[in-house]
Formats: structure tokens, sequence, C-alpha cells
């Protein structure tokens, strides 16, 4: 899960991180109060869960309150990158002497959380990477240790900083490392950590994603999900236990497992057509689970087709055809579907579906071909001119 | 010979009163695997299904019952506990079956582990099964014969496809291990590979891979260096979109890596075929048996 930039700035504050004075607002008015409360030049920030967004036009500054008022009203409705923004922070516009980046990511290769810094902040990190990586300098957190004083020091070292700035760098690295570790985080980032004028340091933008695990320990954090973070689809299928990707192609999939899910995918482009979702229903998956998944999938406009492969074990194929029926009722799109059952009482499963018209499979390539095949008879279908239709079109 | 479970293996399970806790003991003493004791702290004292004995600490219940082998079906805000549990206990060996643990709960599992000589496989994995010996795990048990191939997946139901596969084809497994699909877990395709290389009875590998991480091409540089064993590999997600979680939470290609092309090249560069599709892969084992 993404948090916000003003979210993660607030998470910031609370673990001795410095942060702007700012705060967010969702209506020009409120950014006219705060910029009045701030005084001088303030920077307005929109808030949504994209990259990129000073060049969208996303971030401007504004040198008084009705300036603040006007330019928030510019930016909160617009679209960045086909999400819209609802709320915009405003914080005082900083004297930037450099920029630092700071960041922790868990590394999965080395088992620990590594901190990176470097002294080309306020750039993408991954092209600072690509193009100049002798200037990132990253090390491994011992997890029992945490982030150690030396350790931050070396780093200030390593980046350039003058000494009288490794004591407060030293303390936001660890202020950082206590909100990675206190949030559950997968990855917390402050980029550009700055150094103003005065020679202060200050984080001039945050970002942090959760991990969504350990979310039943952090209530207060899982609230501050945001709408932006995930698709409707998504939204109900998290809600339904479901793990659901949107993709672009025509071919809806409905798989108990990831692994199975993602290899029926791929088994889909090995055919010649394209998947329009992954979606793992999970193991031991109930009938209304199933319904709700398959709800899902049609409500994609791009379907013209949907393959069920489903492996038992622990799912049950009677269960899975249940669900199947129930949700067929429901619906009313018609589009072919292919069935795939095997394991687990898959004679009972495929009785009960005998008289729902779908085409069955035995294998998963012989289900991948007769998917691929449907939708492409369906895609055709709906191409051909139908005379008939037409002209009561015309009239 | 078999790698890690067989029929000297004695288990203990940890969550054994719980739903799919009590299930699976049912289904592992049906296969014929000896389940010697089961913990649920409270139930001590008591018989769970198949009348296996409960104790409320690991501890006792590896001291009463010879325990060797441990699988913790307990929910994921408890299961860290569990694996230290059996870790502390001494058991040398912990499958935990359960899904969703913290990464960070994990990372600091996996680093104290490193420091005693207990081998967990998982989490969020189905377990292994050695045929006809010990199934221990959630796996469906009548899809696999005993035989020479030996196959290691972080997947769950694409290890049954695959697997099935080989069985209809009349090719048996000496041991199939499924390793777990989240981004640090106890045993990775290195540990497993090098157990098969030195198994006397498995004569191929079956690799099962999929999206995320480095493990695959730490695998590759294993096979092509220390591996004698022919190995015949598949990556899931070659249409995985970057930056979307698949499921596992392991299963996710960040930053432009852990995409299936670079694993299935670095494989490929160790020379291990490396199948297009998962029906390919029963066929490219038979053609080398």
């Amino acid at each position: 899960m993404k948090l916000q930039e003003y979210q993660v700035k607030r998470i910031f504050g609370q673990y001795g991180v410095p942060v702007p004075s700012g705060d967010v607002a969702t209506t020009p008015a409120e950014a006219r109060a705060l910029a009045e409360r701030i005084g001088g030049t303030v920077v307005i920030k929109s808030q949504v869960l994209v990259g990129g967004r000073g060049k969208a036009g996303g971030i401007k500054l504004a040198k008084s309150p009705a300036e603040a008022e006007e330019v928030a009203g510019r930016i909160l409705g617009m679209d960045i990158k086909g999400l819209t923004v609802k709320k915009v922070l405003v914080d005082p516009a900083a004297d930037i002497r450099q920029e630092i980046y700071l960041g922790m990511v868990l590394d999965r290769a080395r088992r620990r959380v590594v901190v990176m810094a470097s002294s080309e902040g306020g750039v993408d990190i991954e092209e600072v990477a690509a193009k100049t990586p002798e200037k990132i300098f990253s090390l491994a957190i011992d997890p029992f240790l945490g982030l150690r004083e030396y350790q931050a020091r070396d780093l200030a070292i390593s980046i350039g900083l003058p000494k009288e700035q490794f004591a407060p760098f030293a303390r936001i690295c660890q202020g950082l490392y206590a909100a990675y570790m206190g949030c559950d985080a997968s990855l917390a980032e402050i980029n550009p950590l700055a150094v103003l004028g005065d020679g202060s340091l200050k984080a001039l933008d945050g970002k942090m994603v959760l991990d969504d695990s350990a979310l039943f320990r952090h209530a207060d954090l899982a609230a501050m999900r945001d709408e932006d973070d995930e698709t409707a689809e998504e939204r109900e299928a998290r809600l339904n236990g479901l793990s659901y990707v949107k993709l672009d192609g025509q071919i809806g999939c409905m798989v108990n497992g990831a692994g199975l899910a993602m290899a029926t995918m791929d088994i889909i482009q090995f055919y010649g057509g394209a998947p329009a979702n992954f979606l793992d229903v999970g193991g031991g998956a109930q009938a209304d689970k199933v319904a709700a998944a398959l709800r899902i999938i049609l409500s994609d406009p791009n379907v013209k087709a949907v393959l069920f492969n489903i492996f038992g074990g622990i799912t049950r194929c009677d269960e899975v055809a249940r669900g199947i029926l129930v949700a067929l009722k429901e619906v009313e799109r018609q589009v072919p579907m292919v069935v795939r059952l095997v394991g687990t009482n898959y004679e009972e499963g495929r009785a009960i579906l005998a008289e729902a018209k779908m085409v069955t499979a035995e294998t998963l390539a012989e289900a991948a071909q007769k998917a691929v095949a449907a939708a492409a008879a369906t895609t055709a279908a709906a191409e051909t001119p139908q005379h008939g239709a037409r002209k009561g079109g015309v009239s | 010979m078999s790698i890690l479970v067989n029929k000297d293996t004695r288990l203990l399970v940890q969550g054994i009163t719980g739903r799919e806790g009590a299930f699976h003991t049912e289904q592992m003493i049906a296969y014929g695997t000896p389940v010697v004791a089961g913990v649920t702290p409270g139930k001590g004292g008591t018989w769970g299904v198949g009348n296996v004995p409960i104790f409320e600490t690991v501890h006792e219940a590896v001291t009463a019952t010879g325990a060797n082998t441990s699988i913790i079906y307990v929910p994921a805000k408890f299961a860290p506990d569990a694996i230290l549990e059996a870790a502390d206990a001494g058991v040398p060996l912990i499958i935990c079956i359960t899904e969703g643990i913290p990464a960070l709960d994990m990372m600091k599992v996996r680093a104290y582990l490193d420091t005693t000589r207990s081998r967990l496989i998982g989490p969020n994995c189905p377990g292994l099964i050695t045929p006809g010996e010990a199934k221990v795990g959630i796996m469906p048990g009548h899809i696999h014969t005993r035989g020479r191939v030996g196959v290691v997946s972080r997947s769950g139901t694409l290890t049954y496809e695959v697997v099935y596969a080989l069985t209809l084809r009349g090719i048996g497994q000496s041991t199939a291990v499924g390793i777990g699909g989240d981004p640090i877990n106890g045993t990775s395709f290195v540990d497993v590979l090098k157990l098969f290389e030195n198994d006397p009875e498995t004569r191929q590998v079956v690799m099962i891979g999929e999206i995320g991480g480095t493990d695959e091409e730490k695998a590759a540089e294993f096979i092509a260096t220390k591996m004698t064993k022919p190995v015949t590999a598949f990556i899931a997600g070659q249409t995985a979109p970057p930056g979307k979680r698949m499921g596992h939470a392991g299963a996710i290609i960040s930053g432009g890596k852990g995409t299936a092309a670079d694993k299935i090249a670095a494989l490929q560069a160790a020379k291990v075929r490396v199948a297009r599709h998962p029906g390919e892969i029963a066929e490219m084992v038979a053609e080398r048996m």
C-alpha cells in the first residue's frame, strides 16, 4: 500500500525527521488559509500516487495567499497520468542549497533492510543508479542492532556532507529507519533531503510503501489507504480476499494459486491470445468467492472469453462449479467460457456444470487454445457488420 | 533415498486443532505420514485428530515423542513465534505453510534461524512430499508417484500441475519441495538443488520459478558450476506487468528487476532447458529418461 506525500510527512514528523510546516488542502480556500498561516512564498503540490508530478504541472509556487488560492484551484481537479487531483499539500517554499537522496528498502537477496544515500538527490534515483551508480552508497542494516550512528556517519562522509551535518544527518537516518520498522514499510524514501540556505536539513518530499501483510497490526495506517491506490475492481477483489490485477487483453482468467494463474496467462499468450487479468481465487475457494471473482472479471468490457483453470487440492472443484453457476445467474453478460477442472471432486464439478453451456477441456494447453479461439470468434462476430442492426440504427 | 522427508520422519503439527491444521493432519495421516504430536497452547494433555497427543509447547512435544520435523498451520500473526519456538526446541526441519507473514518478521526470523541448526521450508508454501513415504504439506497426495525426478518450486498449484503431468506419463518423483512465494523464505532453490545433486535416487530435476527476486539467477549459476544432473525449468509470469504483485508477496517485478525474461536468459546461459509453457515440462523430462 502506497501513502500520499502529506501522510508520509506526518509520519516522518512523528519519528523526528524534520519536515516543512505545511498541511493538506482539499479546496482553493483552504489552500489560501494555509498560505496565510505559513506566510511568504509557498509550494502547492498535487497529492497523487504517481511519479512525475512536477513535469505534469502538478507542483507550482505561489507568492501570496491569493495566488495560492488561484494555483490550488488550477491543480485541484487536474488529471495526472489518469488520476484526478483531490488534495494539494501547501508547504513553505524552501531555500535549497543542495538536494540529497536517502532511501531504505528491503533487499531480498541480502535479507536485510538496506539504506541508500546519494549526493544526487531531487531526481529519480533509478536514473542515478543507471547513469552514475558510483554516486549511490548503500549499506545493510543488522535486524537486531538497527541502524547505528557510525553507519550513518559513514554514509554522510561518502556523500560528501560537511562534518557539522554528520549529527543531524545521522538523526534523520535513524528517524527514517525507526519509521520504516515502526510502520512495517517495504520502502521509505526522502527525495530530496534538502540542505537549506542556513545549513539545516529538511525532508522536502517523502515516499512510503507499506507491507500489506503487516497492516493487521497497523489499523491507523490501513485507514490511510487512498482510493487511487487501487481500481474499483482491485478494491472489490481485496475485500473478497482475491488477488486481482487488470491487464489489457481479452481473455479473463480465474485460477486457483498465484503460480498457476501466471502460467495460465503465459500459455494464453503462447497460443496467440492476451490475458485480460491475473486472478487467484486462493486455496479452498467457496462458491461466493468464485461468484465475486467472475463478476469482477466480467466488469471489464474488453473481456471476450473467460478461462477457468482449477487444480483441486484444498480447493474442491464441485464448490468452484457451484460458484460459477451462482455467478452466471447474476451476471447478464454472455461471453464464451472454457472450464478446466482437475483434482479434488472434479467429476462432481463437471457434472454440476453440464447444464451450463460451457466448453470443457482436459489439459491446460487445450483450455488455452479453446479460450483463444473463442475470444477471436467473439471479436470477429462483434466486428462483422450486421445489416439488420445497422438499418435499425439509421431509421 | 529422497531428500528432507521420508519414512523416518516423525512429524509434529503446530496448530493441530485449527481448521486447516486438523484437516491436513487427517490427510497427512491418511497418506501414511507418521504424525507423532501436535501443539496448541492451552490444549495440552488432550488428543487431536487421529488420536495424536497434543502438547502445550514444542519442547514438551519433542521430548515426549522424538519429533524431528514440524509443520506449521497457525495464522500469520502467530507464525513467526511458532517458527522460532520450533527452532528453539531444536527441531531440525520446520515447514511453514502460513501465508501473509509480514516481511520484516521473516527477516528477523531468518536471521535468527541462521544462528541455529534448523532448516525452514516456506513460509507461504505447500510443503513437501516424498511419494509413498511422507507427505508433509497440503498437496493432493494421489497425484504423486514414487520415482527419480526431483521437483522444486516457488508455487503450489503450478507444482501440482507439473507433478500430475509427470505422473500421467509414468514419470515418478523422488521428492517435490515447495519453497514458497514470499520475498524472504527459509530455503532457496540453490539449497534444494544441492540436496538433489547429492541424492543418489534423484536423476534429474524440475525447477519451477517465477518473477521477482534473483533466486532463479543464483540457481542458474549453481547449476552451471556445481551441478551434474540435468535440470528442466519453467518461469511463470512472462506476461506479468512490472510493479504489480502477482498474488505471491514475492512475485513482483520492481525497478525493472526480476523479470521472467532475465531469469530465462540466465537459465539458458547455464544450459538449462526452459519450457515455454507448463505442458512442455513433462515432455522435456520424458526425453531425458
